[in-house]
């Protein structure tokens, strides 16, 4: 058998393959550092602040980090999809808001119609599913004037932002709702096989998401139609559905976060969730997810998430004033972006 | 005026300028003209500016000169109107017009009343009657191209070169412009028109040179020549891809279209196609051309049903009558789009190569509403193998592979959905030679399995090269059909090449 000879150029194209495949050390060794920018990120944070202050590798800390980032898990997982599909959900505090007050108000007070001498009360499950109806409608309708009469995504959630809030100072009157009993609070404060239950819901959401993302025909779309609109469109993808899906979904997420501010306060707050949606941006951008859509995953939302929940624990440990802590906060946000433009660009 | 000697540029290794020589003359109107890709735009951008690295060089007044920007050529006195229209919607005319070289007062604040004074003038030289303070979104295309030209006036421009001025303009603002042209010519100013439309030229132009292949083929005088012996210096080349033998065992009809016409999306009175009317056999290639602006793509989206609210006529796959609502309709009727832009519309370039071909069929994918992953690597693996896809594997991002490779995942993609009519839109566009010829094997071989296939080129060696028949496409109306056996590169030019009447 003779051997096969090579051009110049197939032994370069094969050599670039081959360089493609089995990158040297130093190139794997970088791609992982990437990959795992956030982990590592997360893991100086917490030796740097465990070295500071003695409180912070307890167990008790550790749930309390785990209950509290709960919220803006659900939140930034609703606005990981959005965002993929190059959108943005800036009304998800707001719905948050509203859909606690519903849950907390069905709970307490039913639905009362004096003209029609009628009263109709809830059980706990009614109030919940009620108040995620009311999350998922919310969404929807975001979706439904985006895709319908083309809003941007922005001006559309925006206008949700202040209608939703608007709609939370009807119901309450302006007054929290208080007083919701053992069984719902136990949404919020419960334990349930040694893990709090927030921590239980959250996680679940999350498993869901990832598995949504990475093996059904809808995360496909979501990644497809942020990568590339026109040529999913041109793929016969239904990006309008996609998209009210998506928004949906965000709305539903924000209303399961409400439920557990609600039931962890035992007290539905009008101003709940104030300026929440930046946190979960916050989360979704940290997590390296391209706002531009397409790029990004449910993993590194959450790891965005936990590294916002830190920080805030920590800095609250180490007695940082609350007015730095919203500083560095912010810095951490620009850093973790100019990482990944650095990344981006390197690539 | 303006002389270009030996002029050769080059993209990547492509030739796409090959010793050039053009010479432009004061006081008269040089018409360039030549085929699709023939290097007219190339030419155009070398002497604005637009492209600083070229062999050769520009002498202008005698001197050597070599423009780093279209900045620096404006200000020597050569302008360009380019095809789409520079031009900012919300701005004023006088604020288009002065646009970075804006007159300042002692203050430092802009000189707005002197500025509409030169202005008012500029409009009133080219007798264009409406107010300095019009915005540009009100003017019709045919003033705003006025716009453009009073913009070249104003650096007191020697050499305005005009791009397909006529392309978007009604007969009328043609007749407005041919004037302003002829005022310009006794100015002593030298134009470069740039034009598809031959007859235009027999009535403007004083001189031509015709471009072919990036060489320049011949120049002259305008007076004495015809239209068939211009067409013939246009395409006057040898055929270097063999000329299809049409293979004649046709066969029932799997795709008839019936009167489709199409609305301007704007301009509702406006047709962008006007009853088109013809039909595909089952195994047949049928090779569509025309020029720049003639409808081609707009004819392969309406098939595909993208403007379900602008069309009009019938469509029949094996005589089964479709009503288009959306891309996806199309696709269950048994239609594949491979579309001219593949990064635009093609490809989610991010997206590694098996998503990409999987992304039309995810549906046949699942099992239990979840995507087996078995599934889509058997078929993206089948199809990488088949159609010969260089990638390392299928989890490289479709970015980082080579043009004709990405249009092979395109086409891997369409025929995951087994198509029975394939739409091939500019299927070869910038990609190399022997890329090229495997995908037109690979067309070949799709036809002989039965599809019936629509090819929209704009290059003619392709269409003769592919199709069994041929049909011609002008301003959105179909002005021949044309057996392989009798297609030759003059009768189609000739049948592509639009009347202004």
């Amino acid at each position: 058998m003779s051997p096969k000879v090579y051009t110049p150029e197939e032994k370069a194209e094969t050599k670039a393959l081959v360089e493609k495949n089995n990158p040297s050390l130093r190139q794997r060794y970088g791609r992982h550092l990437v990959r795992f920018q956030s982990l590592i990120a997360l893991f100086i944070l917490c030796v740097l602040i465990g070295s500071l202050s003695d409180k912070f590798f307890t167990v008790a800390n550790g749930w309390n980090v785990m209950r509290q980032i709960s919220v803006n898990i659900c939140l930034s997982v609703g606005m990981t999809l959005v965002v993929l599909t190059a959108g943005i959900d800036l009304s998800v505090g707001s719905i948050l808001a509203l859909c606690g007050a519903i849950t907390a108000g069905l709970l307490k007070f039913g639905v009362e119609l004096p003209s029609q001498n009628l009263f109709i009360g809830f059980t706990l499950l009614g109030a919940v599913l009620a108040g995620l109806l009311t999350g998922t409608l919310l969404g929807t309708f975001n979706g439904w004037t985006i895709t319908r009469f083309k809003v941007p995504p922005f001006v559309a959630t925006l206008a949700m932002l202040t209608i939703a809030r608007g709609f939370t100072m009807l119901y309450t009157q302006g007054f929290p709702i208080s007083g919701l009993g053992q069984n719902f609070s136990y949404l919020g404060t419960g334990w349930f096989l040694g893990i709090p239950v927030p921590v239980w819901i959250s996680g679940i959401i999350v498993l869901l998401a990832v598995f949504v993302t990475n093996k059904t025909r809808l995360g496909r779309y979501i990644y497809a139609i942020g990568g590339n609109e026109s040529a999913a469109r041109l793929s016969g993808i239904n990006i309008n559905k996609v998209k009210i899906t998506v928004y949906a979904m965000a709305g539903a997420l924000a209303a399961i976060g409400g439920i557990i501010v609600t039931s962890r306060l035992d007290s539905a707050q009008p101003n709940a969730g104030l300026s929440y949606e930046l946190d979960s941006i916050a989360a979704v951008v940290i997590g390296g997810t391209s706002l531009s859509g397409g790029r990004g995953s449910i993993w590194g939302t959450v790891q965005g998430a936990i590294i916002i929940g830190v920080l805030n624990n920590g800095l609250v440990l180490l007695n940082v004033s609350p007015f730095w802590q919203q500083v560095v906060k912010g810095l951490v946000i620009l850093l973790a972006v100019i990482i990944d433009k650095a990344n981006s660009k390197a690539e | 005026m303006l002389v270009a000697e030996n002029i050769t540029k080059k993209f990547s290794g492509v030739v796409a300028l090959d010793n050039v020589y053009l010479e432009i003359q004061a006081g008269k109107v040089s018409a360039l003209i030549g085929e699709n890709g023939a290097g007219k735009s190339t030419l155009m951008k070398i002497l604005s500016g637009v492209y600083p690295d070229y062999e050769g060089r520009i002498l202008y007044k005698g001197q050597v000169v070599n423009f780093a920007n279209p900045r620096e050529a404006q200000q020597c006195g050569i302008a360009i109107i380019h095809q789409e229209l520079n031009l900012i919607p919300y701005l004023s005319i006088t604020e288009n017009i002065f646009l970075g070289r804006e007159i300042i007062t002692a203050w430092g604040t802009l000189n707005q009343k002197e500025m509409r004074r030169k202005t008012q003038a500029l409009l009133d030289k080219l007798k264009l009657a409406v107010d300095p303070d019009t915005l540009i979104y009100e003017l019709k295309v045919g003033q705003q191209q006025v716009v453009e030209i009073a913009k070249a006036l104003l650096y007191e421009s020697e050499v305005i070169i005009m791009d397909e001025p006529t392309s978007a303009i009604s007969d009328s603002e043609v007749q407005v412009l041919f004037e302003i042209i002829a005022d310009l010519k006794r100015e002593n100013k030298a134009i470069v028109y740039v034009s598809h439309k031959l007859d235009e030229l027999f009535r403007i132009a004083d001189c031509f040179v015709v471009l072919r292949d990036g060489k320049t083929i011949e120049a002259g005088e305008m007076a004495g020549m015809s239209q068939d012996q211009l067409i013939q210096k246009m395409v006057g080349r040898e055929i270097t891809i063999k000329q299809k033998e049409s293979s004649g065992n046709c066969r029932e009809d799997l795709l008839i279209v019936e009167n489709v016409c199409l609305q301007h999306p704007v301009r509702r009175s406006e047709n962008l196609l006007k009853n088109i009317s013809f039909t595909l056999g089952c195994g047949e290639i049928v090779g569509l051309f025309g020029l720049m602006g003639a409808g081609r793509t707009e004819l392969l989206e309406t098939l595909f049903g993208l403007h379900p609210r602008l069309a009009s006529g019938h469509i029949y796959i094996s005589g089964q009558k479709l009503n288009l609502k959306c891309p996806a309709d199309a696709i269950k009727a048994g239609m594949a789009l491979v579309p001219e832009d593949r990064k635009k519309d093609g490809l989610v370039l991010g997206l590694d190569v098996q998503t990409n071909i999987c992304l039309t069929t995810l549906p046949d994918l699942e099992e239990l509403g979840f995507l087996n992953n078995t599934k889509e690597l058997t078929l993206s693996d089948k199809y990488i193998r088949e159609l010969q896809i260089k990638t390392p594997s299928g989890k490289q991002a479709a970015q980082n592979l080579s043009g004709g490779n990405q249009q092979k995942i395109v086409l891997a993609k369409w025929l995951a959905t087994k198509p029975r009519v394939l739409l091939l839109d500019e299927p070869t566009r910038g990609i190399d030679i022997n890329a090229k010829n495997e995908i037109y094997k690979l067309v070949m071989q799709l036809a002989r399995a039965g599809l019936g296939i629509l090819v929209v080129s704009s290059e003619l060696p392709e269409i003769l090269a592919l199709s069994d028949r041929v049909l011609v496409l002008a301003e959105g109306c179909l002005t021949a059909e044309i057996p392989a056996n009798e297609a030759t590169e003059d009768n189609i030019l000739k049948a592509a090449i639009p009347k202004t009447v």
